[in-house]
């Protein structure tokens, strides 16, 4: 049974509609990731499931029970880890700072010695590589950054995590380093969403592919059995297109 | 092996020398900490005393101590509202304002002096209160709102004074007896300093324990013990040399204590935390759930209660209201010793420590001046230029910083 469904799921803005009918299954220890053009409304999607935005139809069910989810906040609790495309670190705190923001432990006299043991098990069970807790964010690379980012969503002891574009603005080495941290997640038993552009990262780590094109749900794929024209076709509602001749002319 | 020492590309210091290189390290980052500072007094201090044998003399910075105690108050409301990347121009009028409420309610009305005391702080809040409220319904920078302040708070001190315009207090009160003449005994001053010193051990010999504790690496026993000693030689010595002619006064021990309350709250509780991450990232502390809008109200408010209180001190120390409290440099004082002392312009970095070392060089300088016989057209050409100077050491420090990666 799978932890998060959405059946249906609706939003509009104003005379738009951004999401019509939308279908969504994660199961736990499962990536799926969720492709499509600017305007999909991948975007609204992630707002949905985060409680940024409250949809105006459909259905959640988490966890077997059919919740709503009106606040960030009510997303936490419920277990759904948001991870955004700009991180939302400060980088003139360090490591352990930026993990706890919000969520110290102590309030009035802060245990720095508990926070730093639990930074490093977090750090630990990503595996991740940073040398010390105790550096401003600053002085981390992208993928380090987009390490403490995913490590601070565990915080909680999610259920689901959302991953907006966690590749989007990373180099090769640091892409290789947050796609090993995915596979990571899953491992541990986490249901992943994972939002992308990148048709390699989604062919490296996903275990399915939802196409959203236009708001609307254009077929969930098994990332083994489906090709890389076959999604971009999904995602272009076109059969006919540049990769798809290309691949043509290949096989020709 | 610790926790925390284990990635390989850790390199390994230990000890005073490994402490010394993390230093310079930090200060070839430009992560300067007090070097600015402490190098800027020994030349101000040097100068002075070649001009003038005076001024390092006890008498001399005994004073020097008392005269820093009001705006130095200020000056660490300062701090507060820098923290969070605001400003608050109108701290001057504010202590004005708050000098003269006083001054009316005590003198004029008759009321006790604490109720007096009282009703100014809390005017002092509700002013700050006012700010915050201003600044997150309607969204105006605090540059404008304040600068608003400094020009309505102004015309109330005026007005709360009346045609008079000046009002003496009571040479024989608390008060004025607090701010002038009471003195912290010498043994007292010396059980101070060895307070001070035990406790900065002892709470760093417990912090180290834990850290053994949990696997996390620690300061070793001797550098602690290192660090305790300097403290104490250097307390001791200023306690000495302060007793040749008068000793420690307590308004300047109220300042310091103010300071290292302050200090606790800033970097020991969750409030702190918040109001770096507010300066640091707006979007990041709303996302992490910080209130944020509770941080700028707390920062303003706060802002505005130590503004009130430093033009309590001033006050007392003068021994009257006038109309000329609080105003001509107050406010640039109260501001440039807070960005001398460390804390950025731009939001996110400082210590309340900063106010503490960012007055005693503005007051050198105002002393020295002084001392010299300057006019104080002279003096506001200096402290300008001063501030002019700590906020170019701030803005190169941070280009400095994000291209060394420190932020």
């Amino acid at each position: 049974m799978s932890v998060l469904s959405l059946r249906g799921i609706g939003k509009t803005f104003g005379a738009v509609a951004a999401l019509t009918d939308i279908d969504l299954d994660v199961d736990a220890g499962q990536v799926v990731a969720v492709v499509g053009d600017n305007g999909a409304g991948k975007s609204t999607l992630v707002k949905i499931l985060s409680g940024v935005h409250p949809p105006d139809g459909g259905t959640i069910t988490f966890e077997g029970r059919e919740v709503e989810i009106p606040t960030p906040a009510a997303a936490h609790k419920l277990g759904i880890a948001t991870v955004f495309q700009d991180l939302a670190l400060c980088e003139n705190l360090n490591v352990i700072q930026n993990l706890f923001l919000g969520q110290e432990i102590r309030p009035l006299r802060l245990n720095d010695v508990a926070m730093e043991t639990r930074s490093w098990e977090l750090l630990r069970q990503l595996s991740a590589k940073i040398p010390s807790v105790r550096v401003p964010v600053a002085a981390l690379s992208g993928g380090q950054r987009q390490t403490v980012a995913i490590a601070r969503s565990l915080l909680g002891d999610p259920k689901i995590i959302i991953l907006d574009e966690p590749t989007a603005a990373l180099g090769v080495a640091q892409t290789a380093e947050v796609l090993n941290l995915v596979e990571r997640l899953r491992e541990n038993g986490l249901g992943v969403i994972m939002i992308s552009h990148n048709m390699a990262d989604v062919k490296a780590v996903a275990d399915t592919v939802a196409v959203l094109r236009l708001g609307r749900n254009n077929g969930v794929f098994d990332v083994d059995s489906v090709s890389t024209e076959d999604i971009v076709a999904a995602i272009t509602g076109a059969t006919d297109n540049v990769v798809s001749r290309r691949a043509r002319r290949g096989q020709s | 092996m610790a926790t925390d020492r284990q990635d390989e590309r850790l390199q390994s210091r230990e000890g005073l020398r490994g402490a010394l290189t993390d230093v310079l390290d930090r200060a070839r980052g430009g992560d300067l900490g007090v070097i600015p500072v402490v190098v800027g007094l020994i030349v101000i201090w040097s100068v002075f005393q070649i001009l003038n044998p005076i001024f390092l003399s006890s008498a001399n910075l005994v004073n020097l101590t008392l005269e820093s105690a009001a705006v130095g108050v200020i000056a660490l409301g300062i701090v507060c509202v820098l923290l969070v990347g605001q400003i608050d121009l109108s701290v001057g009028s504010v202590s004005g304002l708050s000098g003269a409420v006083l001054a009316v309610l005590f003198v004029g009305q008759g009321l006790p002096v604490w109720l007096a005391i009282a009703a100014s702080v809390l005017m002092g809040a509700v002013i700050g209160w006012i700010y915050g409220q201003l600044f997150n319904r309607f969204g105006v920078p605090s540059f404008v709102i304040t600068l608003a302040g400094l020009l309505a708070f102004l015309g109330l001190q005026l007005y709360v004074l009346g045609t008079k315009g000046s009002i003496n207090l009571p040479f024989d009160s608390g008060l004025v007896n607090f701010a002038q003449l009471d003195f912290v005994p010498a043994w007292l001053s010396y059980t101070f300093a060895v307070i001070a010193a035990v406790w900065l051990f002892a709470s760093g010999y417990l912090h180290a324990q834990a850290r053994r504790k949990a696997g996390l690496s620690a300061r070793s026993v001797s550098a602690l013990a290192v660090r305790s000693v300097a403290l104490l030689v250097v307390l001791a010595f200023v306690v000495w040399y302060l007793g040749q002619t008068r000793g420690v006064g307590w308004m300047f021990v109220f300042f310091v204590a103010l300071v290292l309350i302050m200090h606790y709250l800033l970097s020991r509780t969750k409030w702190g935390r918040a109001v770096y991450a507010v300066g640091g990232n707006v979007e990041a502390a709303r996302r992490a759930g910080i209130n944020v809008r509770a941080v700028y109200t707390s920062v303003f408010v706060l802002c505005s209660t130590f503004a009130a209180v430093g033009g309590i001190l001033a006050a007392a120390r003068l021994a009257a209201a006038n109309q000329s409290s609080g105003a001509g440099d107050v406010n640039l004082n109260a501001i440039a010793a807070a960005v001398i002392g460390g804390t950025s312009l731009f939001g996110g970095r400082g210590t309340a420590f900063g106010a503490l070392l960012g007055i005693i060089v503005i007051q050198s300088i105002s002393s020295g001046l002084t001392l010299l016989n300057l006019d104080s057209s002279i003096r506001f050409v200096v402290t300008g230029a001063v501030l002019l100077l700590a906020v170019i050491v701030d803005s190169v420090s941070r280009r400095s910083r994000t291209s060394h990666g420190r932020a």
